[in-house]
């Protein structure tokens, strides 16, 4: 009997052997309790951030200015909603359902990205979001492609390539506005003046800040460091401001070799001042996100009762 | 104006104001899934729209673009059904106003399909692919209020006879369209009349709901009067159209 009794041991040296071999983890495998929770946390975080992410790009819906760009703008949202679903589900594999990680957003207990609790407050906006909050996403998310979790890794596939038009769409608004008049080019610079900061936060603290990253390393849940990526998405953001004659705010910023930068200081007070709550917008994306939902229980409690009666 | 942009403008109007109200309720709706679907008939609806604007502005050979044509009207320009206007005052009332326009549009652009205008034939056909999707779901939603839960077939019965009023403008031809009837190119809006009561009853049927005892109605649309609502839409929606007239986006 004693044949059949799981040896723990036996099963951790298995799990590591798939995550040295490039093996993805599968649902039923076997993981370590640790990996398990790391993933919960970090995918419904990814989950609560496209859906979050909704609303600076909603608050611009009623007055996109022209039929393209509300359609692309409208699209655009729609793509960050489904991109929450097939995160969602692939965090539900873990055991753990959409209610809950919903409950969890709702006390507090889980985080979105920080990013989303700044304002949204002029057309150009719409277009730095796109440009460089969706920009720095893809820079982690390419990365995540290779993630040891096979239904994260998965989801990453599709998201990545639905980012990448975002990027080129935030991009061209940029662009589109620094061609046009004198006051179009001041929201533009306005935007990345307001965006810039926030979207080199979106890579977390430095490496030796952060926290989860080392687990989440070995187990190859995180490909690349959070300062391997920033510098990533620096090399490759700051020549397109310059091409369309953007000013990147940071004036400790030097260029070190061909398409190579260094950054000034990030202001690190306010990233913790924000992921404690105290944003511009924490308190109302969330209440946002608890009115809808509680707003919309009378509608769940009618489709559930109805598939209940239907089902007699 | 040409009767045809006049008739092309009820018909845009109507798509681009609805699809406005349905955007609106983006992140707002009360799960994930349908919040996505509202937006997703908000696209169909402002791509159908865009369509016709191109082509009224066409017509018009003046300089100006569909852009134009959905931007920079003043409201009593606009000659969308007043019912498409009205607020998302909760789910039951977006979803009532869904069932009601897109039993309209089904059998609208069923008729217009087989328009003698081979523009607005090849629109339909197109649009009618999506609208059959958008009658279906809307449908689907009155059947489960109507049978889920007591809550449910209240807001849904509250929804019906507050919005009731805005239902018969639907089938009172303009002078544009009747104009346009008698060379086969606008649909018989009494026979749509006959097709949408019918199906409203079977739904209605399904649904445990009632046609309202009162039949008052209002009308105004088609005419460029409005309800108190457009303005702050177009208010929004112009807002940097008007402030940035020389702005190219």
């Amino acid at each position: 009997m004693n044949e059949t009794l799981v040896n723990q041991d036996e099963l951790l040296k298995e799990f590591e052997e798939k995550i040295e071999n490039e093996i993805k983890i599968e649902p039923r495998d076997w993981m370590p309790e640790e990996y398990r929770q790391h993933l919960i946390r970090q995918i419904s975080q990814h989950a609560h951030s496209e859906v979050i992410g909704m609303q600076p790009e909603g608050n611009w819906i009623s007055r996109a200015p022209s039929l393209r760009a509300k359609k692309i703008l409208l699209a655009k949202i729609q793509d960050e909603g489904g991109h929450g679903l097939y995160l969602y589900s692939a965090a539900e594999t873990l055991g753990v359902s959409r209610d809950q990680f919903i409950q969890w957003l709702h006390e507090g207990k889980a985080k979105y990205a920080s990013v989303f609790n700044y304002p949204a407050l002029n057309w150009a906006d719409i277009g730095a979001i796109g440009w460089l909050v969706d920009g720095a996403a893809i820079t982690n998310q390419v990365s995540l492609q290779r993630t040891s979790y096979g239904p994260y890794s998965r989801a990453m596939v599709r998201i990545c390539k639905e980012e990448s038009f975002h990027q080129r769409q935030g991009y061209e608004i940029m662009w589109k506005m620094m061609e046009g008049t004198k006051e179009q080019q001041q929201m533009a610079q306005d935007a990345l003046n307001r965006w810039w900061w926030p979207a080199l936060m979106m890579f977390g603290p430095h490496d030796s800040d952060s926290p989860h990253t080392s687990n989440a390393m070995k187990w190859k849940i995180k490909r690349e460091s959070n300062d391997r990526l920033r510098e990533k998405f620096i090399n490759k953001t700051i020549p397109q401001a310059e091409l369309i004659g953007l000013k990147v705010p940071d004036p400790a910023l030097v260029k070190i070799g061909e398409d190579q930068y260094q950054h000034g200081d990030i202001d690190w007070t306010e990233f913790w001042e924000v992921i404690k709550g105290n944003g511009p917008c924490n308190q109302q994306r969330l209440e946002h996100h608890i009115k809808a939902h509680n707003n919309g229980s009378w509608v769940r409690e009618c489709a559930n009762e109805y598939h209940i009666k239907s089902n007699k | 104006m040409n009767s045809l942009v006049k008739y092309y403008l009820e018909i845009a109007d109507s798509a681009l104001i609805l699809s406005h109200r349905l955007a609106e309720n983006s992140s707002n709706g009360p799960f994930l899934e349908e919040d996505l679907a509202c937006t997703n008939v908000a696209l169909d609806l402002i791509g159908m729209a865009e369509s016709i604007y191109n082509e009224a502005a066409k017509i018009q050979a003046d300089g100006s673009t569909g852009d134009d044509l959905a931007y920079r009207r003043s409201e009593w320009e606009y000659y969308n059904n007043v019912l498409s206007e009205q607020p998302n005052t909760d789910f039951a009332h977006l979803m009532v106003r869904q069932f009601f326009l897109d039993t309209y549009h089904y059998y609208l652009l069923t008729e217009l399909s087989k328009s003698k205008n081979s523009f607005l034939a090849a629109v339909a056909t197109k649009s009618l692919k999506e609208v059959t999707y958008h009658l279906r779901r809307s449908s689907e939603w009155m059947i489960r209020f109507g049978n889920g839960t007591d809550e449910s077939l209240k807001r849904a019965t509250d929804a019906v006879n507050n919005l009731w009023r805005y239902t018969e403008e639907l089938f009172k031809a303009s002078e544009a369209d009747l104009d346009l009837r008698d060379k086969g190119i606008s649909a018989d809006l009494e026979l749509i009349k006959k097709e949408w009561d019918a199906k409203v009853n079977e739904v209605f049927y399904l649904s445990n709901l009632k046609r309202p005892e009162n039949q008052f109605q209002l009308f105004g649309g088609k005419d460029g009067k409005h309800s108190e609502h457009f303005g702050y839409i177009l208010s929004e929606m112009q807002y940097l159209t008007n402030k940035y007239p020389e702005a190219q986006w």
